[in-house]
C-alpha cells in the first residue's frame, strides 16, 4: 500500500514538472537568467506547490499517524550550518549550469533524452562521491548521526 | 533586467505547481514523509532492509510520468542546450551539493518552505542564490 502510495505520488509529481515547465531545462534557466529576458513563470511553479503543500503540512501538523496509520517522518533539525549552506551553494551553481534540479533529471530519462541521462548519471556519481568521503570521514560501521 | 512576457506561462505553471504541490501532499498524508527527490534517490546508495521499494516506486514514479504522457499526448518541449561535459559537471555538482545540503527543490525549496522550516528557507535561499549567479556568469561574463 504505502509502495503503490509512493508510486502515485512520484508520478503525480512528475506531471506537474511536465505540466508547470519545470521539466523543460532551456525555461528553467530563462527563470534564473535575472540580467537577461527574464521568464518569471518558475516563480509561479513554486507559488503553486506552496499554497497546496502548506495546506498539506498544515493538516499533518499535529498528527501522529497518516491516514493510512504509517507513522509521521518529517524532520525536525532546525540548525543551519556550513553543511547546509555550502552544499546548497553547490548544488545551486549546478542547477544554474545545467537548469536541471533532481526530480526533473529523472522525469527527463524518462522523456528519453540522452543529455538527461548523461546528468542523471552524473548526478548518481555525485551521490557515490558524497557516499565515498562520507564513509572515509566515519571509519567502521558507526551509525550515522541523526538528528 | 527585461520581462520575458512571450516566454511567460502563468496558467500552467500555477496549475503545474498545484499538481507538485498535490503530490506532496499525497506522499505526507499517506506515507508521512517529505517528497525529497535527491534524498529519496540518495538514500538508495547505501540500501538497508525495508527501505528499499517505497524508494525505488517514488523514483519509477518520476520516470514513469513522461512515458504515460508520451502514450496520450505528444510531451511538452524539453530543450536542452548545455553541452554534455558541463552537463556532466553539473550533475556531479547537483549530486554532491544536495546530499550535503541535505536537500534540493523538491525537499527544501518546495515541502521545506511550505512548512516554513527555517533550515529549508535558508538553504532555498542559497541555492536560488548560487543558480542566479552561476547563469549570470555564464550568461553575462563569459558570455556563451
Amino acid at each position: 500500500m504505502y509502495t503503490a502510495a509512493s508510486f502515485a505520488a512520484g508520478f503525480v509529481f512528475g506531471l506537474g514538472l511536465l505540466v508547470s515547465g519545470m521539466a523543460n531545462p532551456a525555461k528553467v534557466l530563462g527563470f534564473l537568467d535575472l540580467a537577461g529576458a527574464w521568464d518569471p513563470t518558475l516563480a509561479l511553479v513554486m507559488a503553486g506547490a506552496v499554497a497546496v503543500g502548506a495546506a498539506a503540512f498544515a493538516f499533518m501538523k499535529k498528527r501522529k499517524r497518516t491516514l493510512l496509520g504509517a507513522p509521521v517522518l518529517i524532520p525536525s533539525p532546525r540548525r543551519i550550518d556550513t553543511r547546509l549552506i555550502l552544499g546548497s551553494l553547490v548544488f545551486g551553481v549546478g542547477w544554474g549550469l545545467a537548469g536541471i534540479c533532481p526530480g526533473p533529471a529523472l522525469v527527463l530519462a524518462g522523456a528519453g533524452s540522452a543529455k538527461g541521462l548523461a546528468f542523471l548519471a552524473a548526478m548518481i556519481a555525485g551521490n557515490g562521491v558524497f557516499e565515498f568521503l562520507e564513509k572515509r570521514k566515519r571509519p567502521v560501521a558507526a551509525p550515522a548521526p541523526h538528528a | 533586467m527585461s520581462i520575458a512576457w512571450n516566454a511567460f506561462t502563468p496558467a500552467s505553471a500555477l496549475i503545474g505547481g498545484a499538481i507538485i504541490g498535490a503530490a506532496v501532499a499525497l506522499f505526507v498524508v499517506l506515507n508521512g514523509r517529505i517528497a525529497g527527490v535527491s534524498g529519496i534517490l540518495g538514500g538508495l546508495a547505501r540500501p538497508q532492509a525495508g527501505d528499499i521499494s517505497w524508494r525505488v516506486a517514488f523514483v519509477a514514479g518520476l520516470i514513469a510520468a513522461p512515458l504515460a504522457w508520451g502514450l496520450l499526448a505528444a510531451l511538452p518541449e524539453i530543450r536542452v542546450d548545455t553541452s554534455v561535459p558541463v552537463l556532466v559537471a553539473a550533475g556531479l555538482l547537483v549530486g554532491v551539493g544536495t546530499r550535503y545540503g541535505g536537500g534540493c527543490t523538491s525537499g527544501h525549496g518546495v515541502c521545506g518552505v511550505s512548512r516554513a522550516s527555517p533550515r529549508s528557507v535558508a538553504a532555498t535561499l542559497a541555492f536560488m542564490a548560487a543558480g542566479f549567479a552561476t547563469v549570470y556568469v555564464v550568461r553575462h561574463l563569459i558570455g556563451s
